[in-house]
C-alpha cells in the first residue's frame, strides 16, 4: 500500500488561491494580492517536488480516491487523482513553470487596475490544468479541459474595454467548443462500447482488441474524435485559427495557457490515450498527418509576421505540430520531451518578448524595436538562449528533443522527417530573424518629428529610453534561461524514454547499424539550423534591405504568406458568414420573428379583433338586447327540431 | 277535428308577431299590446296541448297567466299614465333618464 501523499491540496491550493483573490482581492492591497496569489501556487509546486522526491518509492500507477461523485448502474466516475511518470512531468511542468510564469506577473501586471482579478485568473487556470492532469477518468480530465477553457477565455479578453481583445476570447472560446465536441462525442463512443471511462478500465478493455488495421473500427473512430478534441485545444489544422488571436490576452498569460501548458493539454491527452491510438493505425496516422502539417504551414506564416506576439504564437502552433508528429509515429515519450523543453524555452521566450514589450512601453510590432540588446541585456541573453533552444542548436533543450522527434519520424516515413527537417530550418529562421530584429541593429523606436521633438511612435505613456524590466521579471528569466540549457540533457542516453517506458511500454530496440544514420540525422538537423541562423543574419543584419526586396518580388505569394493565407478570410466567408446569415435570416427574421412572434403577437391581435367586433352587441340598447335574446332562443329552438327530426 | 299542429303554427305565428312589434315599434302602449299577444301565443298552445292529451294542467297554467297578465296590465297602465303625465310623450326611446 501507498501512504497517502495527499495529492488533492495540489490543485486545491491554486483554487484557494483564486477564491481569496477573486473575493476578497478588490479591497486589499496589491502586496496583499501577490502573497496570496504566490504563496498558494507556490506551495502547490512545493508539493509537487516533495511527491516527486518521494515518487520513486511508490507502486504505480498512485491513485487517490477522494470523493463519489457519479455512480450509476455499473458506470463509474469518482474524483480520483491519478499519478504515473506521465502525470509528473505533466505536475512538475505545470506547477513549476506556472510558479515562474507568477512571479514574473507581478512585475508585469504591477500597473494594471485588474492586478487582483489577474491572479485570481491565473490561480484559477492552475486549479482546472492540474485537475486536468491528474485525473484518472475522462470525465475528470473533461472538467479540467473545459475549465482550462474558461479560464483561458477570461484571460484573453482580461482586457475586455478592448474590443479586439474581447473577441478574440470569444473566438478562442467557440473554436474550442468545435474541438471539445468532437472530444465529448468520443467520450460517448467510450462508455457505450467498454461502459468506462476510468482510464484504468478502458485500457485494460481494449488491449486485448486486435488491432483495427484492416479497416477503421470503433477505435479508430474514438481515436479521431479525440483527436478532433485535441486540434481545438492544442490548435492544430483546421482549428489552430484562435491562438494567434490569444495573443490579445497580457503576455504572462501567453506565456503560461498559450504556450507551456493549456496548448499542450491536447498532447497530453493523446499520450495518455496511447493505448487506444496504438489500436488504432488509421487514427495514429491523422495525428501525425495533422502533426506534420501545422508544424509545417504555421512555421512558413511564421516568416512573415512582424507583430513579436505573433510570431511566437505561429511558432507555438508549429512546435505543437511537432509534438503531435512525435506521437502519430508512436513516439509519445519524445512528444512529451518536447512538450516539457518547449515549455521551457516557449515560455522564456513569450516572458523576455513580454519583458521586451515593456521596455519599449507597449509595442508590438518588431519593426519598430531593434538594438535593444545594448539596453536590456539580461532580457536579450535569457532571450538568445531561447531562440538558440527552439532553434535546436546542440546542447540545448530544443535540440535533444526536436531531434528525438525527427529520428522516430524517419523510422516511421522519411516523408514526415523532411516535412520536419524543412520546418526546423524555417523555425530557425523566424525566430532568429525575431531576435535580429529585436535585438540587433538601431533602435526605430522613438522618431523625431519636424519640430524636433523626440516623440514615441505609438504608445502613449512613453518613458524615454528602453529600460530593463524589475528583477522580479528578469528572475524568472534567468531560471527558465537555465532550464532551457539543461532541460534536454535529461533525455541523453534514452533516460527520459526509459523513465516514461512503464506508461508508454518499452522502446523497440533500434538496430545497431542504425547508429550511423541517427547520426547523420542529428548532424542534418543542426546543419539546417545553422543554415537558418546564417540566413538570418545575412537578411537582418548583413543586408537590412533585402528582406523588403525579396518580399516585393515574391509580389502575391508573400501578400498572402503575411496574411496567414487568407484562412481567417476563408473560415470567415466558409463559415462565419453563413452561420450568421443564417442566423440572421432564417433563425431571427424567419423563424423567431416570423413564426414565434408571429404567433403570439397574432394571437393576441387576433382576441383583440374579435372583442372588438363582439363588444358592439352590449350597446346598453334593451331593444337590442331583446333582438338578441330572441335570436339566441330561435337558435337553441332550432337545434332542438332539427335533432328531434334527425 | 282540427289537427295539433295547426293550433302550434298559429302559436308560433303570434309570439312571433308579439315579438317583432315588441323589437320594432317604438310606442309604449303598441310594445305593451305586443307583450300581450306574445302571452296569449303560449296560452294558445298551452290550451292546444291540453286538449290533446286531455290533460287540465295545460288549461290551469292558462289562467295562472291570465292572472298575471291582467296584474301586469294593471301594474303596466299606471305606469304608461305616469311617464305620460311627467314626460309627454310615448316613444320609449326618449324615456331614457337612467342610461348613461
Amino acid at each position: 500500500m501507498n501512504p497517502s501523499l495527499h495529492l488533492w491540496l495540489i490543485p486545491i491550493l491554486p483554487l484557494a488561491g483564486a477564491a481569496i483573490n477573486g473575493f476578497l482581492g478588490k479591497k486589499s492591497s496589491r502586496q496583499g494580492v501577490s502573497v496570496v496569489g504566490l504563496l498558494f501556487p507556490g506551495a502547490a509546486f512545493a508539493w509537487a517536488l516533495w511527491v516527486a522526491a518521494r515518487f520513486s518509492s511508490l507502486s504505480l500507477p498512485y491513485q487517490e480516491f477522494f470523493a463519489h461523485w457519479i455512480r450509476i448502474s455499473g458506470f463509474t466516475a469518482d474524483f480520483t487523482l491519478y499519478l504515473d511518470q506521465l502525470s509528473l512531468v505533466m505536475l512538475l511542468v505545470v506547477t513549476g513553470v506556472g510558479f515562474l510564469i507568477h512571479i514574473y506577473s507581478i512585475g508585469y501586471m504591477w500597473d494594471d487596475p485588474g492586478y487582483y482579478r489577474f491572479f485570481a485568473y491565473l490561480n484559477l487556470f492552475l486549479f482546472f490544468m492540474l485537475t486536468l492532469v491528474l485525473a484518472n477518468n475522462y470525465l475528470l480530465m473533461f472538467i479540467g479541459w473545459e475549465g482550462v477553457g474558461l479560464a483561458s477565455y477570461l484571460l484573453i479578453g482580461f482586457w475586455f474595454t478592448k474590443d479586439s481583445a474581447a473577441s478574440a476570447g470569444k473566438k478562442a472560446f467557440i473554436v474550442n467548443r468545435i474541438g471539445d465536441f468532437g472530444f465529448l462525442i468520443g467520450l460517448f463512443l467510450l462508455i457505450k462500447h467498454f461502459g468506462s471511462l476510468n482510464f484504468d478500465q478502458v485500457f485494460e478493455a481494449v488491449k486485448p482488441l486486435s488491432v483495427e488495421t484492416a479497416g477503421a473500427g470503433v477505435l479508430t473512430a474514438i481515436g479521431i474524435l479525440l483527436m478532433v478534441g485535441a486540434c481545438g485545444k492544442s490548435a492544430q489544422i483546421p482549428l489552430y485559427v484562435w491562438l494567434p488571436d490569444a495573443m490579445e490576452g497580457p503576455t504572462p498569460v501567453s506565456a503560461l495557457i498559450h504556450a507551456a501548458t493549456m496548448v499542450t493539454a491536447g498532447v497530453y491527452m493523446v499520450a495518455r490515450s496511447h493505448v487506444i491510438f496504438e489500436h488504432a493505425p488509421m487514427a495514429l496516422t491523422v495525428v501525425a498527418i495533422i502533426g506534420t502539417l501545422t508544424a509545417f504551414f504555421a512555421a512558413t506564416i511564421g516568416i512573415a509576421q512582424t507583430d513579436i506576439k505573433k510570431v511566437l504564437a505561429y511558432s507555438t502552433v508549429s512546435q505543437l505540430g511537432y509534438m503531435f508528429m512525435a506521437c502519430g509515429v508512436g513516439a509519445f515519450s519524445a512528444g512529451i520531451f518536447h512538450l516539457m523543453t518547449h515549455a521551457f524555452f516557449k515560455g522564456l521566450l513569450f516572458l523576455g518578448a513580454g519583458s521586451a514589450i515593456h521596455a519599449v512601453g507597449g509595442e508590438q510590432d518588431m519593426r519598430k524595436m531593434g538594438g535593444l540588446k545594448s539596453y536590456i541585456l539580461w532580457t536579450f541573453l535569457t532571450m538568445s538562449i531561447a531562440t538558440l533552444a527552439i532553434a535546436g542548436i546542440p546542447p540545448l533543450a530544443g535540440f535533444w528533443s526536436k531531434d528525438e522527434i525527427l529520428w522516430k519520424a524517419y523510422q516511421v516515413s522519411k516523408v514526415y522527417w523532411a516535412i520536419g527537417i524543412i520546418t526546423a530550418f524555417i523555425t530557425s529562421f523566424y525566430m532568429f530573424r525575431l531576435l535580429f530584429m529585436t535585438f540587433f541593429g538601431d533602435y526605430r523606436g522613438t522618431q523625431v518629428d519636424a519640430h524636433g521633438h523626440v516623440t514615441r511612435s505609438h504608445d502613449a505613456h512613453a518613458h524615454g529610453e528602453p529600460h530593463e524590466s524589475p528583477m522580479v521579471m528578469v528572475v524568472p528569466l534567468m531560471i527558465l534561461a537555465v532550464l532551457s540549457l539543461v532541460g534536454g540533457l535529461v533525455g541523453i542516453g534514452n533516460r527520459f524514454e526509459d523513465f516514461l517506458a512503464p506508461v508508454f511500454g518499452s522502446p523497440e530496440a533500434v538496430e545497431a547499424a542504425s547508429h550511423g544514420t541517427e547520426m547523420l540525422l542529428m548532424g542534418m538537423s543542426v546543419a539546417v539550423a545553422l543554415l537558418g541562423w546564417w540566413l538570418a543574419y545575412l537578411l537582418y543584419c548583413k543586408r537590412p534591405e533585402l528582406p523588403q526586396k525579396i518580399a516585393d518580388s515574391l509580389g502575391d505569394f508573400y501578400q498572402a504568406v503575411a496574411h496567414k493565407y487568407y484562412i481567417d478570410e476563408l473560415y470567415a466567408a466558409l463559415f462565419v458568414k453563413p452561420l450568421i446569415d443564417g442566423s440572421t435570416r432564417i433563425l431571427w427574421q424567419g423563424v423567431d420573428r416570423k413564426i414565434i412572434d408571429a404567433t403570439v403577437d397574432d394571437s393576441a391581435d387576433a382576441a383583440r379583433h374579435v372583442s372588438d367586433e363582439v363588444r358592439h352587441m352590449q350597446s346598453g340598447n334593451l331593444r337590442s338586447y331583446a333582438g338578441w335574446i330572441a335570436v339566441g332562443s330561435a337558435v337553441v329552438i332550432a337545434y332542438m327540431i332539427w335533432m328531434g327530426v334527425r | 277535428m282540427v289537427p295539433l299542429s295547426y293550433y302550434l303554427m298559429l302559436s308560433g305565428i303570434l309570439f312571433a308577431c308579439g315579438v317583432a312589434g315588441f323589437l320594432i315599434k317604438r310606442n309604449i302602449i303598441t310594445i305593451f299590446m305586443s307583450i300581450e299577444l306574445m302571452l296569449n301565443g303560449v296560452n294558445l298552445s298551452f290550451v292546444a296541448f291540453a286538449a290533446h292529451w286531455h290533460a287540465l294542467a295545460g288549461q290551469v297554467f292558462v289562467f295562472f297567466v291570465m292572472v298575471v297578465a291582467a296584474a301586469e296590465a294593471a301594474v303596466g297602465l299606471a305606469i304608461i299614465i305616469a311617464v305620460y303625465r311627467t314626460r309627454e310623450t310615448l316613444n320609449i326611446d326618449q324615456v331614457n333618464l337612467l342610461k348613461l
